[in-house]
């Protein structure tokens, strides 16, 4: 399956003709598209493009002008699947964008390879590790979602004060995103005065939970579920075979619609379950609905979830960034993308769930939803809102020195602490 | 047998019945304080050990079908998990509009199995003895199936629902752990244990042994067998061996159907599930050696247990334990455990 070197010469003079015309301002738009369209991840990457392409049929599918031509790549959720895809994407096909990725450690992969890409402007999908923007971010990166421990904001509050869980445990996925997740909620619910008593880690992709489920402290308030896709749908289904009720937390892609629509009864496990995101499937909000109804309105019933998962929103909004920015410039990517760039960096982007700004380091400062699972009228399961919090930020509210002093995210990292 | 065995490795008896008394304490005794602080409770253990076992049963429906295909046909069916895979699914769509669990396992198994039949017929008869034009057709075949599925099924994660007398834990009464309260009262916990776990164990434990007698004990066994042996003499005999063929693949790739209602039951059927449950047969084929049934039935029970005591004791290496252990067998005995040379 490796390139051989034949392919690969070939490639890089193909890459070198197509650099040529990729900064000309006339001729369709070629934008590459990353998502996680195999493996345990597929529900989430084919929602993820589903939200891409709602934007792009609000727009008609123009971007400044420039007819919109999309070249969609799969990725499986590993960092070098992701570059692979990228490669294509900008050195064969020769895109003067590329959305995505969708997962963790993708994220940190594309940022590493968007500094060799520095005529390409990249934005992320709904990739989630605190790492891809915090170190060492890339000039031509941008993302408008918030990262993993943005997203728990305002869940530890939450658990120890209204719901009243003082120890509790946390299980995830062993990778970039769910450290950040568990980070997050470390760092609020100790400081709340609560006290993680273990945290267990499983490869992502695991089918067989039985002996973690089995490994599960009884002696805690509650257990955090930091998984997703069919792990997620793995565990539920077995934790309810082996006759499991301990109270749950959920972790943000874990409560998500590519979960709570997932076929069988398993998933009602999660009814009742708290946990936090960038979004609240049923908030009444007049923007958000209107999103909910253009996301219905693109896809017949049977190919779509109910309402948008927030992979789909997390696209949605990557997107619609590319497309208003294209617009301010008329289409114009010339002078390595600089103008383009410019308006991406200073953007104010009025999204369905909030308004998002970028810092710094071109990482999404934006609105957390802390929610519920609940049963819907028409039988199906979606998120109600329960709290909300404006204006997160990567450093969550710590001084900066303090949070560098806290450490990158990692299975042991933070510990329990009242004060950061 | 028995007997026989003990008299040719006097040590290998010793260390066997040392290894059998270990664990039959490790599973009755009540753990003594030491014991908890050394490897953990006994309640994680005991999981552990049967979810390993359970876990190698469906193993072992998987790859029991490929290393049969194997041993008869010399041809390493690269589209088995695709078999697996579509087994779910077909079983998922009947316990769902039919509502009866149990039809999905006859169903699953009649077609897959036909389509094993056709796959036979019009695909691996036309090279025969070519083995690496069959394994990759095999491969294209498998590639173009995730495909379909892909289309037809969409990328959603199908979860078949046992019926209620299936689901839910059942006490085993095997005791985990005694503890005395302050007022004197002695508390015992019991380990309870998913009944669907427990049933789908017993069913593998069932279709092994058949399989075993239809191979041993009858006729067809017979021929399969002689088959396995010198095909080329057998079909100089007179035997239909072609027909032979045709039942053979057909029933393992109705296993693979059937295992793929089991694996959607107790896991979930999703795309990608393929290729998880080939690589897993493969491993298991290997450590077991190649076109032995009692070898599959081994070497799942071998990596069934290495991934779960790998998750729950090193889980960061949970991954690398099963390779390591196909890596061991490669090196130190390369025809698998119960494989012939």
């Amino acid at each position: 399956m490796k390139k051989n070197l034949i392919g690969a010469s070939a490639l890089a003079i193909l890459a070198g003709s197509q650099m040529g015309w990729a900064g000309a301002h006339e001729g369709p738009l070629k934008v590459g598209v990353l998502a996680t369209l195999e493996g345990t991840y597929t529900a989430l990457g084919e929602d993820g493009v589903r939200g891409l392409r709602t934007a792009l049929a609000q727009a008609d599918n123009m971007a400044g002008g420039r007819e919109v031509e999309l070249v969609i790549q799969s990725t499986d959720t590993t960092p070098d699947s992701a570059v692979r895809g990228a490669r294509k994407l900008v050195e064969q096909d020769g895109v003067s964008i590329v959305i995505g990725p969708l997962s963790g450690s993708e994220g940190i992969a594309i940022r590493d390879y968007a500094k060799t890409q520095p005529d390409v402007t990249f934005i992320n999908g709904i990739s989630g590790a605190q790492e891809t923007t915090y170190v060492d971010p890339a000039p031509n990166f941008f993302r408008f979602n918030m990262d993993g421990a943005q997203w728990s904001a305002g869940l530890g509050d939450y658990i120890f004060n209204e719901k009243g869980y003082e120890t509790i445990a946390t299980v995830g996925e062993d990778y970039s995103f769910v450290y950040t997740q568990v980070f997050g909620l470390v760092t609020e619910f100790c400081a709340a005065g609560g006290e993680v008593t273990e945290r267990l880690w499983v490869p992502l992709g695991t089918k067989d939970f039985g002996s973690i489920i089995a490994a599960l402290p009884d002696d805690v308030d509650a257990i955090y579920l930091g998984l997703g896709g069919g792990d997620a749908v793995n565990f539920l289904n077995q934790y309810q075979q082996a006759g499991g009720d301990a109270n749950l937390i959920g972790g943000t892609i874990m409560v998500d619609g590519t979960v709570l629509n997932s076929k069988g009864s398993a998933k009602d496990a999660l009814i009742g379950v708290p946990s936090a995101g960038p979004q609240a499937d049923t908030w009444d909000d007049p923007d958000w609905q209107a999103y909910v109804k253009a996301y219905q309105d693109t896809f017949p019933p049977e190919e779509r979830f109910p309402s948008p998962s927030l992979l789909a929103t997390g696209y949605y909004n990557a997107t619609s960034a590319m497309l208003q920015c294209m617009d301010s410039v008329s289409g114009d990517l010339s002078d390595g993308q600089a103008a383009f760039r410019d308006c991406l960096t200073g953007l104010e982007l009025d999204a369905p769930n909030g308004n998002i700004t970028l810092d710094e380091n071109r990482q999404a400062v934006g609105t957390n939803f802390v929610s519920e699972v609940v049963e819907l009228p028409d039988g199906t399961l979606g998120t109600q809102l329960v709290a909300m919090k404006e204006g997160v930020n990567q450093t969550l509210g710590i001084d900066a020195e303090a949070f560098a002093a806290i450490g990158l995210p990692s299975r042991e990292t933070p510990e329990c602490k009242t004060s950061y | 047998m028995i007997r026989r065995f003990a008299e040719r490795h006097p040590w290998w008896s010793a260390i066997l019945g040392l290894a059998v008394l270990i664990l039959l304490y490790l599973i009755f005794a009540i753990w003594p304080e030491w014991l908890v602080e050394a490897i953990g409770r006994k309640k994680i253990f005991l999981n552990a050990l049967f979810n390993g076992i359970t876990l190698g049963g469906l193993y072992f429906l998987v790859a029991s079908g490929f290393t049969l295909i194997f041993g008869l046909m010399r041809n390493v069916n690269l589209a088995h998990g695709s078999l697996y895979l579509m087994g779910g699914y077909i079983g998922f769509f009947v316990a769902d509009w039919t509502g009866l669990w149990l039809l999905a396992f006859p169903v699953a198994f009649l077609l897959v199995a036909m389509f094993g039949v056709i796959l036979q017929l019009v695909v691996f008869r036309r090279m025969e003895g070519e083995d690496l034009r069959q394994t990759l057709v095999t491969i294209g075949i498998s590639i173009v199936l995730a495909d379909l599925m892909l289309w037809f099924f969409g990328g959603d994660f199908f979860n078949i629902t046992p019926p209620g007398w299936l689901s839910g834990p059942m006490e085993t009464g095997i005791i985990t752990s005694q503890r005395v309260r302050s007022s004197g009262e002695v508390v015992t916990s019991t380990l309870t244990y998913p009944m669907v776990r427990i049933v789908i164990f017993l069913a593998s434990v069932v279709i092994g042994i058949a399989m075993w007698l239809l191979l041993n004990r009858t006729r067809v066994g017979m021929l399969i067998r002689a088959g396995v042996d010198d095909r080329d003499m057998l079909s100089a005999t007179g035997a239909r061996i072609q027909l032979v063929f045709v039942g053979v693949f057909a029933f393992g790739a109705g296993l693979a159907g059937l295992a793929g209602v089991v694996g959607g039951t107790f896991q979930s059927i999703a795309p990608g599930e393929d290729i998880r449950f080939l690589l897993a047969s493969l491993v298991v084929v290997i450590v077991g050696g190649m076109g032995s049934i009692p070898g599959a039935a081994l070497g799942a029970l071998i990596i069934g247990l290495a991934e779960q005591f790998g998750s729950v004791y090193f889980p960061t290496y949970a991954v690398v334990l099963t390779f390591l252990i196909m890596v061991l067998v490669l090196a130190f005995r390369p025809q698998g455990l119960l494989g012939r040379a």
